[in-house]
């Protein structure tokens, strides 16, 4: 939890008729932090974005920023800017009348004006492109001004609606680059909406998860992808061996589970965690189980054929299948050794940890899509 | 900025009974429209409706009597004069739409599919004499086709003919040649629009699978436009059973409609609710043939997959 | 393939130009006729004059008629415009129960005969006890007007991108600020086409100023009643033929503002 929560979402909900977009949701943003909403499409995380914002209203709970409760108030008193999708970036104004938009309202002396806009400009990188026309604009430089319009109003909260969306790939893996150290610099809270995983890892101090309407879990990245509470979590964040397992034992602070070729296994028992009737799911990452070649051996081994191969690049998928085990593994390997000239149905050998396995909760009501 | 107004009136933000109400779209888009609403409520419905209250009651020289009749529908469908003008006027306005859509889809099939970069242009074009003065325009044709008119006096001075042609104007015929002028572009854009939404690579697969140009025409381009061919036909087909300048100006004797009837009975006539039977029985006639044609043409084109 | 294309397409331009010829010629024989020096309209053309236009100058009810087309035209496009703008925004911006009756009875008009939706304002003006007047036809015509001022504008809303009332609001702008500083000058070329239309409308509208004019009569109505008379005739196509030039002009102006409005709000969608 933060220290000082920026934003307080206590119990919200928007229903769209019987449709819940937003299925009492509670969450706490801190100061300064750069927190990421990170779901498929319809999961609510712009529903949640633009309730912030002020362009939604909950049906029903309370939203409060720096304290204050928000909910019912308009986009324009609130101290957040957002960045949206499309930019937004008024058609009839050239760059430097739409930074100094909002700017207008407060008044100030003109030369303060120009100074702030000029600034903000420095800020992302457009210094001296304040005459140009929006149509002359490319899709980064349209990103550039949209950051500097929201800055230049020195919000306490920056909304982000998946500005990286409309970028081609090498532009939007250098404007993640630029965001993050932007967000370091000026040191208020982002909230970044997006449903690309690897923008929502690289970017975030912590990332809310969801799915259907709700908060499926909140946590660091490297705890998110490490340690997904839930079925549907793990799958989103990436690739996952799901294993059916018993529950053998049961201690405060861990569990033990029995697998089909895994053996018995020690895992930490999650927050909350509530077995049904003694069966449970454990994953591990396709990252997590290598390869043995020769004589190589390991504490934990595992025979099985591989079954399909996949070239990408620097890496190989495999599709390893093992006797006793209803799915096959998948792993990725790098192609150091010559994995990506593994025959198929050849005979291969490989290592895992079994601290690598993770127990994941069944996804309870937040699993409705 | 608004951070300070947040901070020095917390209190402005306690929600009032009902205000989330009142943000929503459903209010706001209400309070949009209203007033559009009403003035359609007030100059148009009630005004319509009034109509056909009237159409249930009598008059008696200048005395209204509100006893409720079907003597005024009784008159309007069995009077032979008003039965005639009926029958000639849903004729002519059918015979009308179905000239103009006819004439008008390869035009439009035209723009849409070879009218290149300047579509709008040409669409521009079309429209242009549709948007001068309607009167104006029947007053030309009445020029055109007049007994000492542009055409016969052309003709008979470059020697095809020796005397004027007298069956060109003051006829049911020169009721249509004019009102086809006047609705092209009213057809025009609605088939446009449908040709405008067809997939082009729909009609590069029909030509895959082995269609002629004509076949894949009829099989797949035709079908997709026909919503813009029916209201095509409707858009042209509705108002024209109602015109009045047209026929008062070219149609004569034999091109007389029921305008010119409804007209009468609130001129010189001066039987309101004769007038207001007529109105009514005119809408009611013109929506149950326009259903019927929606109807043919829907089952035509069924007929050629 | 080429052989199909070859079989069917020397036609068609032909056909189109046919099409065209009948479009323009009944536009075109009225000013070729009112630069003619006869008093009738027979072939050959007799001779170069304009005179029938120096007539029209010195002929006040004419000029009276005129005035009141003005004031009609200029009335009925202000007040269909503004009631356009609420119900194209409404629309295009909203959604809401009663959406589709609200707007299909806006709409009516383009779908009814004219000359009931001039019967039924004639009954229900008289029937209020009220004067016909200039004021009834302005009444008359903003009804008939509002669906060709939506069509204008909904198009030119549609394409104005939501995001960008949002973004404003989202830098403090508040809403009345919002349609003065972003929506308006964003969809000013429709509204200005919109004007334009309507008041061209307004002017050539012949029905519903003829039911409800009363003894003030607009253009149209003044040449209905010129019509009688075959002396009038070439009087009244020099007239005629200015009004055509006004509304092509008017309409040309029009089209200009209105690509404006879509360059314009095309120009808000990422390249």
């Amino acid at each position: 939890m933060p220290d000082r929560p920026m934003i307080s979402i206590e119990n919200v909900s928007r229903y769209y008729g019987t449709y819940r977009a937003l299925d009492d949701v509670s969450l706490e943003i801190g100061a300064g932090e750069f927190f990421s909403l990170l779901g498929p499409s319809g999961c609510g995380k712009t529903t949640l974005l633009r309730s912030i914002a002020g362009f939604d209203v909950p049906t029903a709970g309370e939203i409060r920023i720096d304290g204050t409760p928000c909910t019912l108030l308009p986009a324009n008193r609130r101290p957040t800017n957002m960045v949206f999708q499309n930019y937004a970036i008024f058609p009839h104004l050239d760059v430097g009348e739409n930074v100094a938009y909002g700017l207008k309202r407060l008044k100030l002396d003109a030369a303060e004006e120009r100074r702030r806009v000029s600034d903000a400009l420095d800020q992302v990188r457009l210094t001296g492109l304040d005459k140009r026309k929006a149509n002359e604009l490319s899709g980064g430089q349209r990103q550039r001004v949209a950051l500097a319009r929201a800055l230049v109003m020195r919000p306490k909260v920056l909304l982000l609606d998946e500005p990286l969306s409309a970028l081609d790939k090498k532009l939007r893996e250098q404007m993640q680059v630029e965001l993050r150290s932007l967000q370091k610099a000026v040191g208020i809270t982002f909230i970044l909406v997006t449903h690309d995983q690897y923008e929502a890892l690289a970017l975030s101090d912590r990332i809310a998860v969801m799915f259907g309407g709700r908060i499926a879990q909140v946590a660091t990245p490297k705890e998110i992808y490490q340690r997904p509470r839930t079925r549907m979590v793990a799958d989103f964040l990436g690739g996952m061996n799901f294993l059916q397992a018993r529950l053998t034992s049961e201690r405060s602070g861990s569990v033990s589970v029995e697998t089909a070729r895994f053996g018995t296994i020690n895992l930490e028992r999650p927050k909350g965690f509530a077995p049904t009737n003694g069966h449970v799911t454990v994953g591990i990452r396709p990252e997590r189980l290598r390869l043995l070649w020769d004589d190589e051996r390991a504490p934990h081994e595992l025979v099985g054929r591989v079954e399909n191969r996949a070239y990408f690049g620097e890496v190989t998928h495999l599709t390893i299948g093992v006797d006793g085990l209803e799915q096959p593994l998948s792993m990725v390997e790098t192609n150091d050794y010559g994995a990506d000239d593994l025959p198929l149905g050849a005979e291969i050998r490989l290592a895992y940890d079994p601290d690598a396995f993770v127990l994941l909760s069944e996804d309870e009501r937040g699993a409705r899509m | 900025m608004s951070s300070a107004a947040i901070a020095s009136s917390p209190e402005a933000v306690k929600p009032a009974p009902g205000s989330r109400w009142m943000r929503s779209e459903e209010a706001r888009g209400l309070a949009m429209i209203s007033p559009t609403l009403i003035y359609a409520l007030a100059l148009l419905l009630v005004p319509v409706t009034l109509v056909v209250a009237y159409s249930f009651w009598t008059q008696n020289y200048l005395e209204i009597d509100r006893t409720f009749t079907f003597e005024n529908y009784r008159q309007a469908l069995t009077e032979p004069i008003y039965r005639d003008l009926f029958i000639r006027s849903l004729w002519i306005s059918l015979v009308t739409s179905a000239v103009t859509v006819g004439f008008s889809y390869p035009v439009a099939w035209f723009i849409s599919f070879h009218g290149g970069a300047h579509k709008n242009l040409w669409l521009f074009l079309v429209t242009i004499p549709c948007w001068t003065s309607y009167l104006l325009r029947v007053m030309s044709w009445k020029v055109i086709l007049g007994y000492g008119g542009v055409l016969n006096t052309g003709l008979m001075s470059v020697g095809l003919i020796d005397e004027p042609i007298t069956s060109l104007l003051y006829n049911a015929n020169a009721v249509v040649i004019t009102l086809v002028h006047s609705w092209a572009a009213f057809a025009i854009l609605p088939i446009y629009v449908s040709l405008q939404k067809i997939d082009r690579s729909l009609i590069e697969a029909a030509r895959d699978l082995g269609d002629g140009p004509m076949r894949a025409f009829l099989r797949v381009t035709l079908p997709l436009s026909m919503a813009g061919v029916v209201s095509a036909f409707l858009i042209v087909m509705i108002p024209t059973v109602g015109d009045y300048v047209t026929p008062k100006l070219v149609g004569g004797k034999d091109g007389v409609m029921i305008a010119t009837a409804i007209q009468a009975q609130f001129g010189k006539g001066a039987n309101w609710p004769l007038g207001a039977a007529l109105s009514v029985t005119t809408m009611v006639l013109v929506s149950l043939v326009a259903a019927a044609v929606v109807l043919a043409l829907r089952f035509a084109v069924r007929r050629i997959r | 393939m080429l052989l199909h294309r070859l079989r069917l397409l020397p036609f068609l331009p032909a056909y189109v130009a046919v099409y065209f010829l009948f479009l323009y010629l009944p536009i075109l024989l009225l000013p070729v006729f009112s630069f003619n020096d006869a008093a009738t309209t027979t072939l050959p053309l007799a001779g170069f004059t304009t005179k029938w236009y120096a007539s029209l100058w010195g002929n006040t009810v004419l000029l009276q008629a005129a005035r009141n087309s003005l004031i009609v035209g200029v009335c009925v496009a202000l007040i269909s415009t503004i009631l356009g703008i609420c119900a194209a925004r409404a629309i295009t911006r909203y959604r809401f129960r009663g959406q589709r009756p609200a707007t299909g009875l806006i709409m009516a008009p383009l779908f009814l005969p004219e000359i009931i939706v001039a019967v039924s304002l004639l009954m229900i003006v008289l029937q209020m006890g009220l004067e016909l007047s200039l004021v009834t036809v302005i009444l008359g015509q903003v009804v008939f007007c509002i669906p060709y001022s939506m069509s204008v504008l909904v198009s030119g809303f549609e394409g104005f991108d939501r995001s960008l009332e949002e973004a404003s609001y989202d830098l403090g702008e508040t809403a009345i600020g919002t349609f003065r500083r972003v929506t308006l000058p964003v969809v000013a070329p429709a509204i200005v086409s919109s004007l334009l239309v309507t008041f061209t409308i307004s002017l050539d509208e012949f029905i519903l100023a003829f039911f409800l004019s009363g003894t003030e009569p607009t253009l149209p109505v003044y040449i209905w009643g010129q019509l009688r008379f075959a002396a009038k005739l070439p009087g009244v196509l020099a007239l005629g033929s200015l009004m055509i030039l006004a509304s092509v002009v008017l309409l040309t102006v029009a089209e200009v503002m209105r690509r404006r409005a879509e360059r314009r709000t095309q120009a808000t969608l990422v390249p």
